[in-house]
């Protein structure tokens, strides 16, 4: 049952998936060209004097004027030379001399500048090959969609047949994909300095400085995003509280996350987020970023401000009136990326009681490990001291940025979004979250509402919540869902095929109903310590 | 200890087996040929259209059984001895019982058609039916070349039929509906609802045959299914017949017992059978005395859920009537839900009027049935709108006139947040149609609830 116009769209499809593929291998690709050669005066201008002094005789044998092809192989001789120094430094136990600048940024600093490839050379031409070309051919792949879908409505086809999005090798390859790309940005960004000042353009333009590893990532992000936030337009398109959702977590993400930080910089103010809230804004309280708030006027006071305000009253009110989903997915940007790229993963995430259990212990404790780092943090600010029981204050923010800020919210928080679903961190690990969690079942208005008896117990809103919720366990019982977990998405009401489930925001009493009477038994009373 | 044996895992011999758990600590065994979990058989077009796998259809985790202390027997039950309370399974393994509860469900209405049973004629309702679907079909998103279906014919225009249709669709099959009556699902929808169906079912490009009926399915040289006639002589290509015309009670294996069977297993008001100790309930039991308004057998899920609730009752000791209060009912036509409480009709009865209003696109309906004297409520459909079942139930025990509900309408929304809701239109299309200045309640949080 092809109709033509059918066949031309499918056409499209594929032609911008290719253009897409030939956009992801350049990508890829461009990683690997070259040279890059550099000698001491540059080397000195980018470095400090001590680490010059310290890193000098070895960059004289090993670096100065040698010709490397790609810039990993740069970056590995800085390394070791770095290390060789420390190693030496230590062991001698002369601790003036060791180096403190985290390895991965001193080396990024000299491979980007000794970067003499055919990218340093014409960045517009890559920066089009690569995220032009992408953004062309991942749109000609959606679009198609508004007919190949068929008409507006809840199409779920193929989701746990098809090998990208039921753990099959595309699945898998996605996964690795995702993975080294996040090994990279958080490592090894002295390895990707080509990706890195391919958006040197943009960055020149926003904030009249060169491009980091995290300019890249914000750029992406806000790209990933838009595509996928119109493929979920697309696929929504009946449905109003997604296509307001899904403007709502792009505009929070491109405004807020990226185009005001980045303008706040090239006008020498702090770089801030005034949607990011602590403790996901797990460095909020650190001693260099309470120092450039404090020493940057009024705007600073006010950032300072605006940030604990948000903490301790704005989290706790609007939970209260809208439930957790106000900021974990209509404002927040793990939740945007998961809400548009994680789109078709959801399913992927475990329902069983066992990874609830799990999920409780897990989030619980990354909270307790956040409000521990923080208080050590704030004990060093206004004692001085640099250690608390012994431990360096510094080690246990260190430890906390490496385990849960990099490894837990980026690598598996995105990178294993095909195998487990898309909401891995802010299920498991996010202690935001946690937080907006315990105001959100203990006191808060919203709920989803079962509607009646209507269930019909088919498992639509458990396999679709991306939090693992096992929603039917509720609808099938009439009992109304109130969880820590939901993050409101509204994807359950939205693939209910019988109108049973609805996101509210209604009186407190009533908003728990444990002991539920399905409608339509008349003079059935169950008793009332009744479980299971 | 009382052993209750319960023949069937479908919704109703689960919920009786779940409430009995949640009321006593007699032994219970749930029997079935089908599953050896229960799993949820509306579900069963999903699984085909790739929105989920089977393990996501079992509303319950495997290990609650056991947590649960309900035996799980994956057998066929052969036959029942009434008199010594036991029942013979397939594999010879004996189950003795003191209560019996026999919820064994339907099978596809087969009208005698000739080949009827050919290869490639097939009903769906069961777990098998789905992977003879799977044989009978190609995979999903195989290519144009592989594909061994073209078209597909379905008789019956019904809920499972309109189901099946949407399902061939995601594997590219061409869809023939023959539907014996002048619209969809005649016997239930009145004219307007069923002529809204028939424009969205075609607008997915599902071909409707109206007052159609199959004479004969015929073989082609491999023996499977390849052509069928009507019975006004056409002739029409498929290698898929899915015969959709309704269901009946499942009780081939009961016949010629001690047991009294009309078309279904006949039950009182207490869901018991003229055995003693022998109950019931779900798609294979039958009303002696129907409830008023209601037909004597009802194969619906909400039904067999309450009567599994009920049934649980008695066998715990506190002997209830079944009595399943006000109908409703719930469906999906493609991508327009459906949703009806209290009673409407294909056809009026002479003391009823109704009220029709229909959006603009032709996608929404609500049909208002309500007594022509008293204005008295009685019953209504909506297409495409959500509305509250608590409320709505609340509502026809209150006996609320038709304008009351028209004007509180808003409340008993239910549609998503944000959607725009049809409440101004409709209310406009009610005071134009019946000269009325009825306005528009706000919507207070306090009714819709129930608060004080």
């Amino acid at each position: 049952m092809e109709t033509n116009f059918r066949i031309e769209m499918k056409a499209i499809k594929y032609i911008g998936g290719v253009i897409f593929g030939l956009a992801l291998l350049i990508f890829i690709l461009s990683a690997m060209l070259g040279p890059f050669t550099t000698n001491q005066q540059e080397v000195q201008a980018l470095l400090s004097e001590k680490q010059f002094a310290q890193l000098d005789s070895y960059f004289q044998e090993e670096l100065y004027d040698r010709d490397f092809q790609f810039g990993f192989q740069m970056a590995a001789v800085i390394r070791t030379g770095y290390e060789n120094t420390n190693r030496w430094a230590k062991k001698e136990a002369r601790w003036d001399d060791v180096l403190f600048e985290r390895k991965m940024d001193l080396s990024s600093k000299i491979v980007r500048g000794a970067n003499k490839s055919a990218v340093q050379e014409d960045k517009g031409l890559f920066l089009f090959l690569t995220f032009g070309l992408g953004i062309i051919g991942s749109l000609m792949w959606v679009l198609p969609n508004v007919i190949l879908l068929g008409k507006k409505g809840i199409k779920n086809n193929h989701y746990f047949q098809q090998s990208s999005t039921n753990r099959g090798w595309i699945g898998w390859l996605v996964f690795a994909c995702l993975v080294s790309f996040y090994i990279l940005l958080y490592f090894f960004p002295d390895f990707i300095t080509n990706w890195i000042i391919v958006t040197d353009p943009l960055s020149m333009a926003l904030n009249r400085g060169a491009a980091s590893q995290w300019f890249l990532y914000g750029f992406l992000y806000c790209v990933v995003m838009s595509v996928m936030g119109v493929r979920m337009f697309i696929k929504y398109r009946h449905n109003r509280y997604q296509m307001f959702r899904t403007s709502s977590v792009l505009f929070f993400q491109i405004c807020f996350a990226f185009l005001i930080p980045e303008i706040l910089v090239r006008f020498n103010q702090p770089y801030y987020d005034f949607k990011n809230i602590w403790p996901l804004d797990y460095d909020f309280f650190f001693q260099w970023n309470l120092d450039a708030m404090l020493s940057n006027g009024t705007l600073g006071l006010f950032m300072l401000v605006w940030g604990i305000v948000l903490i301790l009253v704005g989290v706790p009110v609007m939970v209260y009136f809208f439930g957790k989903r106000w900021y974990c997915s209509w404002v927040c940007g793990c939740g945007g990326l998961a809400e548009t790229l994680g789109d078709p993963y959801r399913h992927l995430s475990d329902k069983s009681v066992k990874s609830w259990k799990i999920e409780r212990y897990l989030i619980h404790s990354v909270l307790v490990f956040a409000l521990v780092m923080t208080g050590v943090t704030l004990y060093t600010f206004f004692s001085g001291d640099q250690e608390v029981l012994g431990v360096q204050t510094q080690d246990v923010q260190s430890a906390y940025g490496f385990m849960i800020g990099s490894v837990f919210a980026g690598v598996i928080g995105t990178g294993f979004y095909p195998v487990m679903g898309n909401r891995v961190w802010c299920r498991f690990g996010c202690p935001l979250a946690a937080y907006l969690g315990l105001v959100q079942r203990f006191k808060s208005r919203f709920r989803i509402t079962t509607n009646g008896a209507q269930c019909i117990s088919c498992g639509n809103c458990s396999t679709y919540c991306e939090m693992g919720i096992d929603v039917r366990w509720y609808a099938q019982r009439g009992q109304n869902i109130v969880r820590s977990s939901c993050v409101g998405c509204g994807v359950c009401s939205a693939v209910c095929p019988r109108g049973v489930l609805k996101l509210e925001n209604g009186p407190e009493e009533g908003r728990i109903n444990d002991n539920p009477i399905l409608i339509g038994k008349k003079g059935i009373q169950l008793s009332k310590n009744v479980t299971s | 200890m009382k052993h209750v044996l319960i023949i069937g895992n479908g919704i109703s011999g689960i919920t009786a087996a779940r409430h009995i758990r949640k009321q006593s600590d007699f032994r219970i065994t749930v029997v079935s040929e089908e599953t050896k979990h229960f799993f949820s058989r509306t579900a069963l077009m999903y699984i085909y259209m790739g929105h989920m796998g089977y393990e996501q259809t079992k509303p319950y985790e495997d290990d609650f059984w056991a947590e649960n202390r309900i035996d799980l027997v994956h057998d066929r039950i052969e036959g029942v001895d009434f008199n010594k309370k036991v029942a013979h399974t397939q594999s010879g393994v004996p189950l003795a019982y003191d209560a019996l509860i026999l919820a064994t469900g339907s099978k596809p209405n087969k009208f005698g058609w000739k080949g009827q049973d050919l290869p490639g004629v097939q009903g769906l309702y069961s777990f098998q039916d789905l992977e003879l679907l799977e044989e009978n079909t190609h995979p999903p998103l195989c290519s144009p070349k592989e594909r061994k279906v073209k078209q597909a014919i379905i008789v019956g225009g019904g809920l499972i039929g309109v189901e099946l249709a949407e399902m061939l669709l995601t594997r590219n099959i061409e869809v023939h509906f023959l539907i014996r009556e002048d619209r969809f699902w005649g016997g239930v929808l009145p004219k307007e609802e069923g002529e809204l169906i028939r424009r969205h079912i075609e607008s997915h490009h599902v071909k409707l045959h109206f007052n159609t009926e199959l004479d004969e399915a015929i073989p082609g040289e491999d023996g499977r299914v390849h052509q069928i006639r009507t019975k006004d002589g056409r002739l029409m290509d498929c290698q898929l017949l899915g015969l959709t015309a309704g269901v009946s009670p499942n009780v081939e294996f009961l016949k010629n017992t001690e047991l009294a069977l009309n078309r279904g297993i006949l039950v009182n008001e207490y869901l018991e059978t003229n055995i003693p100790d022998v109950y019931a309930l779900g798609d294979c039991a039958e009303m002696k005395t129907a409830i008023s308004g209601r037909r004597p057998i009802e194969q619906v899920w909400y039904t067999g859920r309450m009567m599994g609730e009920t049934v649980a009752q008695s066998i715990c000791g506190e002997r209830i009537a079944y009595s399943p209060g006000h109908w409703f009912n719930s469906a999906k036509f493609f991508d327009i839900e459906y949703q009806t409480y209290g009673r409407v009709n294909a056809e009026l009865a002479p003391e009823e009027e109704h009220f029709y209003w229909e959006n603009i696109a032709g996608d929404k309906c609500l049909k208002m049935v309500f007594d022509k004297e008293t204005k008295r409520f009685i019953g209504l459909n909506v297409f495409g709108i959500r509305l509250r079942h608590e409320l709505l139930d609340q509502w026809l025990n209150e006996e609320r006139d038709v304008e009351f509900i028209i004007s509180n309408l808003k409340n008993a929304n239910f549609d998503p947040e944000l959607f725009k809701g049809d409440e101004k239109a409709i209310i406009q299309a009610y005071n134009k149609e019946f000269n009325a200045q009825l306005e528009l309640k706000k919507k207070r949080w306090k009714q819709i609830f129930a608060l004080k």
